[in-house]
């Protein structure tokens, strides 16, 4: 049949399943937003700004494992996606950005609202495509999704020039299952020289019995459970094989989730704020197995002495991801569950009381020393995790609160914890705890944020009300911008170069004038009862916390050093 | 982590469209790279470009690099083309000042020594075309450069393997570029 570009996103969204669009509007993306009212099935929403609703789709994307959408407009609209983009690719989240741009015949003429949007993300999306004519869109948005969501999964952009959004072209509805038929896919796929089904790369055979044989022979092995474990929803194969072969399990930032914080066999955190047992044990290890982990700068500080006593084994889908950081002794590629699993198969149940008796000698948390402080960060999250569900999602920002919230709860499945911690993306939280929400109507999704992040893109309770999405965000509010503190008063003698945040906004009247009730708390008793309110009332709600400004992040390594040379315990 | 770092060439099979070259040199940059040489031509399939990229790097980030540009979407294939299973060539055109019947015959001469040939003749220059190694352009130059070298342009180098293998063939070394484009 014949329909107009628009019409076409529309029906290729509709074969992709997609009912959740977070976006903006404006002068140039005009014409798909006039045929998205004749898809009642969709359910957009409207941001306040556009990195909000990039926020909100990377958001909906790790918390759900599908694809998220996003819309903007050319030029601004879409360079205030930049960020949002580049949250998602650090941390290999699925979303598809939809922009639009200026007419083919006005392209490259510094047109009102023209920017080079692919020519800017390219280095931060996965892929990236402009469309100037109806007929190629079918094809490359089927092409996009499949590519958003495969492999290690990232984000992808797709700018459509005005005239492709307005102009007729010839369109056939085709299941996804047979997208891979035809067109641009068909032939991605028939580049896999020696792939003749279409399935992932199967692990090599060599390269599982090679890595049987090392854990076998190791006497004192240990695990990383990182991201790839949560975007690979590989959380059953990991327990059975962290429990198979009876090792320590660290967990990454982005890995949390992906192994139940409270199996006996977690040392938590790991890194720069991870635990004591967590970098000793890594320290300590004959062998390292990373599953779907980077090694970024943040886990692996010093990648010369990271692990040096061991042998390591990394298990990643991406081969570009071997011996990028931490140079391996042997790696296996392929999908993380699946790799697990043809492990789990070839090993037998093994005994490593001794060295996880010497492992669990260190503290697996941080104990905070009593404190004679009103409301400290610990009081705070315990209440929480006494408080909410179990299963509550929680959305955070970036800095101290971040980590904090990472040491301190115990995730249970893969997306509980949506946090930006590739990009550290400051003003990440509440976009995506709004996603999270949308995408799981079900559980209670807490934003935990900090004062300087929140001032970033509070104003996206705009959303929270209009739609009246019941996220309940919990300021940690020390009024400086705690993490970047922390260091000066470690590292850099106590000199306060522009961290300090002694101003406005008030906000629990910044709530109230969102029309979300808010409460300011100074002592755990009035948070909890605060939290019980918001846990009832259904509704948005704001608790803004009074903590001391010099509260730290314990333990923590400095940036470069020894993983065991503890700056702070 | 001591190896020495040296020029290397990959052959690299693209899509030929758009954008697809400042990808590809974007991750260069990137990655803290310079292309010292660069040739880009489409092959037998008109859709389908080759590139032959020189960089000087060590055999471990030479991986890594060839591993990043496997990961591109419109990346077919990549080969590290090593220098014993490989020919290189590159075309010269080497413009030399030659304003005096002896200097003309003496860089006749040295360009039928060298077996390059003589493309373009004014009264004051001549014009030669050398195809080769770097060794031997090289080698040219410094014998003419007394006369005066009014310019040279090169093509870059481009590189095949010797024999039947082929940059899309079975006989890569394991997992060179077959990383898994895990598409569905």
């Amino acid at each position: 049949m014949l329909l107009t570009g628009s019409q076409i996103l529309f029906e290729c969204l509709r074969e992709q399943e997609v009912d959740t669009i977070f976006g903006y509007p404006g002068g140039t993306i005009l014409n798909i937003y006039d045929a998205m009212i004749d898809y009642p099935e969709i359910t957009h929403y409207l941001t306040s700004h556009e990195q909000g609703a990039a926020h909100a789709a990377d958001g909906y994307a790790r918390s759900t494992g599908k694809v998220g959408v996003c819309f903007a407009t050319s030029g601004p609209g879409c360079a205030n996606l930049v960020t949002g983009i580049a949250t998602a690719y650090m941390d290999s989240s699925p979303v598809v950005f939809i922009t639009a741009n200026v007419a083919e015949n006005l392209l490259g003429k510094d047109t009102f609202q023209e920017v080079d949007i692919t020519g800017i993300t390219m280095p931060i999306t996965k892929w990236n495509y402009m469309v100037r004519s109806a007929d190629e869109l079918a094809d490359v948005v089927r092409e996009a999704f499949a590519i958003a969501r495969s492999g290690r999964p990232g984000p992808v952009m797709i700018d459509i020039t005005k005239n492709a959004t307005a102009e007729k072209a010839e369109f056939e509805t085709l299941p996804r299952e047979l997208h891979h038929t035809q067109g641009r896919l068909k032939r991605l796929l028939e580049r896999r020289a020696n792939e003749s089904d279409l399935k992932p790369a199967e692990p090599v055979m060599e390269d599982i019995e090679t890595a049987v044989r090392m854990i076998k022979e190791a006497k004192r092995p240990m695990i990383i459970c990182g991201g790839g474990v949560v975007r690979g929803r590989a959380d059953k194969e990991f327990k059975e094989f962290a429990e198979l072969v009876d090792a320590p399990v660290a967990i990454t930032l982005m890995g949390a989730g992906g192994f139940r914080g409270r199996n006996p066999l977690t040392t938590g955190m790991i890194g720069m704020h991870g635990s004591q047992a967590s970098n000793h044990a890594v320290d300590g290890c004959d062998l390292l197995i990373a599953v779907g982990c980077r090694f970024s700068d943040r886990v692996a500080l010093n990648p010369a002495t990271f692990a040096a006593q061991a042998k390591i084994i990394q298990i990643d889908i991406d081969r570009s991801e071997i011996n990028k950081n931490v140079i391996v002794d042997h790696h296996v590629i392929g999908d993380a569950g699946q790799v697990l699993a043809l492990l789990v198969e070839r090993l037998e149940q093994m005994d490593h009381a001794d060295w996880k008796e010497e492992v669990f000698k260190y503290p697996t948390e941080t104990e905070y020393p009593e404190s004679d402080k009103a409301l400290t960060p610990s009081q705070i999250t315990e209440s929480i995790a006494r408080i909410c569900p179990q299963d509550t999602m929680v959305a955070t920002d970036v800095g101290q609160h971040q980590m904090w919230v990472a040491q301190h709860f115990h995730y249970d499945y893969p997306g509980q914890l949506i946090t930006s911690g590739g990009f550290g993306t400051m003003g990440f939280g509440l976009g995506a705890a709004i996603g999270a929400k949308v995408g799981n109507p079900d559980k209670t999704v807490v934003h935990i944020t900090g004062d300087g992040c929140f001032r970033m893109n509070g104003n996206e309770l705009a959303v929270v009300q209009a739609y009246d999405i019941p996220v309940i965000t919990i300021i940690f509010n020390n009024s400086v911008l705690g993490m970047v503190r922390q260091w000066q008063t470690l590292i850099y003698h106590e000199r306060y170069s522009q961290t300090t945040l002694d101003r406005s906004p008030d906000f629990v009247k910044y709530a109230e004038a969102f029309g979300l009730k808010g409460r300011r708390c100074t002592n755990q008793a009035e948070f909890e009862e605060a939290l019980h309110e918001a846990l009832e009332c259904g509704h948005g709600y704001v608790i803004d916390c009074a903590i001391d400004t010099d509260e730290k992040v314990r333990p923590m390594v400095a940036g470069g050093n020894d993983i065991t040379s503890f700056l702070l315990c | 982590m001591a190896e020495e770092a040296r020029r290397h060439s990959l052959s690299v099979l693209v899509d030929n469209e758009s954008g697809v070259l400042s990808q590809v040199s974007r991750m260069f940059s990137r990655k803290g790279y310079n292309i010292e040489s660069l040739a880009v031509g489409t092959t037998d399939d008109p859709t389908v470009s080759r590139m032959t990229i020189e960089v000087v790097a060590d055999d471990r980030h030479i991986e890594l690099l060839s591993n990043q540009l496997s990961k591109l979407i419109f990346v077919h294939s990549v080969k590290i083309l090593s220098p014993e299973k490989s020919i290189r060539r590159e075309l010269v055109l080497l413009k030399v000042r030659a304003d005096r019947p002896e200097v003309c015959d003496r860089v006749i001469q040295i360009a039928n020594i060298f077996r390059a040939s003589i493309i373009d003749v004014s009264q004051t220059s001549l014009t030669l075309a050398i195809i080769g190694e770097e060794s031997k352009t090289d080698a040219i130059v410094e014998l003419v450069k007394d006369f005066g070298v009014l310019e040279l342009v090169r093509t870059g180098m481009v590189a095949i393997e010797r024999g039947m293998n082929t940059i899309t063939e079975a006989t890569k070394e394991k997992g060179e570029f077959d990383y898994g484009k895990n598409v569905l």
